[in-house]
């Protein structure tokens, strides 16, 4: 029983996971409508795209680094990627293609800035955030540009029903990276890397290598999210996904996830991400102002990070 | 007492025979302008315990971290069971058996004793280019033998190292390196911080690697840990060996006197 205990207390995603029933159940007993059909919907539509940006802040934050400019990228891809089709009249799989390399290209910048000049990488990506949103802003010269009909849209986020298609790729994208994550060796690498660097570098383990991965990550999926909120929208807007970079950051750590490094997992960004979303709508099913979001996700993020370290305090206590 | 007879003469310096396990002559190493290493010969020997001793800044952690491939050498040669080596990472010389432990990072704090033990040696089910799917049974049994040898078989392999002491931390630390056949086994710090029980069995420990065929080199600025279990004591100061010298040819105090 103990052991139970302590299993359950040394998981911080199972107390997110909790906190993510008793709101659902607040919710549902206050606003019937929330538990509908139609506004399940909503939630559902909305969460891959929030979703997929965590599990990459996330992963990268269980390395050791952060990633402030992800909300710029989020941005930035899709704008190139619909100039590209609408303006240039590139193959849209080409175009796709072309954009996620360059979210990959700023990940990689992010990640040899910062352990080149060995510099907070908070400091680099927070200069890439403005960096990325004005190429971005540049780029679109103040007005969305037209945005191409041929454009693959139903590959992403056809809608089927209870979600789009983008909860496929979500869900194709928590898969891997779980697996990735917690099963495989690069994983064990990724949790060494950002618990204790030194101890994985004495172990031969190349962490600037594994970092800059993890840079290149995060970038990637930023972009994949971005573009998926643009097809869905079916405008690409320069000021898409902005302040979205903190609503990852406290997904992962309403999830469970240390700001410190080496700590996190992908079940834990998942509840997280969900947590927001439904806060997110539940207010306003609930008719409250929507302006109280903020507080409420701040609120939460507060809370379940003193949670955390007060549960990971008494599993620790706990002999067995 | 004069100086001088503090002051243990070059040529009465323990050689190394010609089957030394590792043998290094005249290693310089450049911080800069701090010449941290300026010409320093070393070696162990088959089935040895080397003590390692002398005061803070004289050269002994970057001798180790140059056996450990961690940092590089500018001059002077390595050679490992005769032969010539140069180390370009932890792992190169991880590879030809030669371990390093730690004193305050041999481990991850949040991670698992299992997932410890093997960081970067991890058992794969099946591999790509080097990145595969980890063999968690092979790697939470071997945890549970490695815990079983060094009489901690009360903790599970999935309890975070964060949740042990520093000599238990220590211990896994060496069964790793028993488990990963090490030949050589570089100790550094092992007893600082740690109770005077502790103390005891991380000595246990480092003697009975002897008995099981591999080196160590101990490192250490506490004389009475290094010297009950050493059969060679190794002093450095200011960058260069100033004594080498089998235990039974010198005290306790007679080293101190040498090396303070």
């Amino acid at each position: 029983m103990s052991k139970l205990a302590k299993a359950l207390l040394s998981r911080p995603e199972i107390s997110a996971l909790v906190m993510l029933l008793v709101v659902v159940t607040g919710f549902a007993v206050y606003a019937p409508q929330f538990i509908s059909t139609g506004n399940t919907r909503v939630i559902l539509f909305a969460v891959p795209e929030l979703g997929i940006l965590a599990l990459g802040t996330g992963i990268l934050m269980i390395a050791g680094e952060f990633d402030l400019s992800v909300g710029s990228v989020f941005a930035l891809v899709p704008m190139v990627i619909v100039i590209l089709m609408g303006k240039l009249g590139i193959d849209p799989a080409l175009a796709i293609c072309l954009g996620l390399l360059v979210a990959i290209l700023v990940g990689y910048l992010n990640g040899w800035i910062t352990l080149t000049f060995g510099i907070p990488s908070f400091v680099t990506t927070l200069g890439m955030l403005f960096i990325a949103r004005s190429i971005a802003t540049v780029l679109s010269g103040g007005f969305p540009p037209p945005f191409p009909a041929n454009t693959p849209t139903g590959l992403f986020v056809a809608d089927l029903g209870l979600f789009r298609s983008s909860m496929l790729w979500f869900l194709a994208f928590i898969v891997l990276l779980g697996v990735m994550l917690h099963r495989t060796n690069l994983g064990n690498w990724i949790y060494a890397t950002g618990g204790q660097r030194q101890a994985a570098d004495d172990m031969g383990i190349d962490t600037r290598r594994v970092k800059l991965f993890c840079f290149m990550l995060c970038s990637f999926l930023a972009g994949f999210a971005g573009m998926i909120t643009t097809f869905r929208l079916r405008s690409a807007l320069p000021s898409l996904g902005e302040g979205l970079e903190l609503q990852a950051i406290a997904a992962n750590v309403i999830g469970g996830t240390a700001l410190t490094g080496g700590i996190g997992s992908v079940a834990g960004f998942v509840i997280g991400t969900f947590l927001i979303r439904v806060i997110d709508n539940g207010l306003v099913m609930a008719r409250i102002d929507a302006n109280w979001f903020r507080l409420a996700i701040g609120t939460l993020t507060i809370l379940a990070v003193i949670l955390n370290i007060t549960l990971r305090r008494k599993a620790r206590a706990m002999r067995g | 007492m004069a100086l001088e007879e503090h002051v243990q003469p070059k040529e009465s310096f323990v050689r190394p025979s010609a089957d030394a396990l590792i043998r290094c002559e005249r290693i310089e190493k450049w911080y800069g302008s701090v010449h941290a290493l300026t010409g320093v010969d070393f070696h162990c020997e088959r089935n040895e315990v080397v003590g390692l001793v002398g005061d803070n800044g004289a050269g002994k952690s970057t001798l180790i971290k140059i056996l450990s491939g961690a940092e590089r050498h500018d001059g002077g040669k390595i050679f490992v069971e005769g032969r010539e080596v140069r180390f370009r990472s932890p792992k190169d010389a991880m590879a030809l058996g030669i371990e390093t432990i730690y004193q305050y990072t041999a481990m991850v704090p949040h991670m698992s004793i299992a997932r410890n033990i093997f960081i970067g040696r991890e058992p794969l089910k099946w591999s790509l280019g080097g990145l595969g799917w980890m063999d968690l049974r092979k790697m939470a049994d071997h945890a549970i033998n490695s815990l079983t040898n060094i009489d901690l078989r009360t903790r599970s392999p999935d309890t975070p190292v964060e949740e042990l002491s520093g000599g238990q931390r220590q211990a896994v630390a060496i069964a790793r390196a028993m488990y990963f056949k090490s030949k050589v086994l570089i100790l550094d710090e092992p007893t600082n911080h740690l109770s005077v029980k502790e103390t005891n069995k991380v000595l246990d420990f480092v003697a009975a690697l002897r008995d099981q065929g591999i080196t160590s080199v101990f490192i250490s600025h506490n004389l009475h840990h290094i010297h009950p279990i050493a059969d060679r004591i190794v002093a450095m100061a200011r960058g260069e060996k100033i004594a080498d010298i089998r235990k039974a040819d010198i005290t306790v105090e007679q080293m101190t006197a040498m090396i303070v």
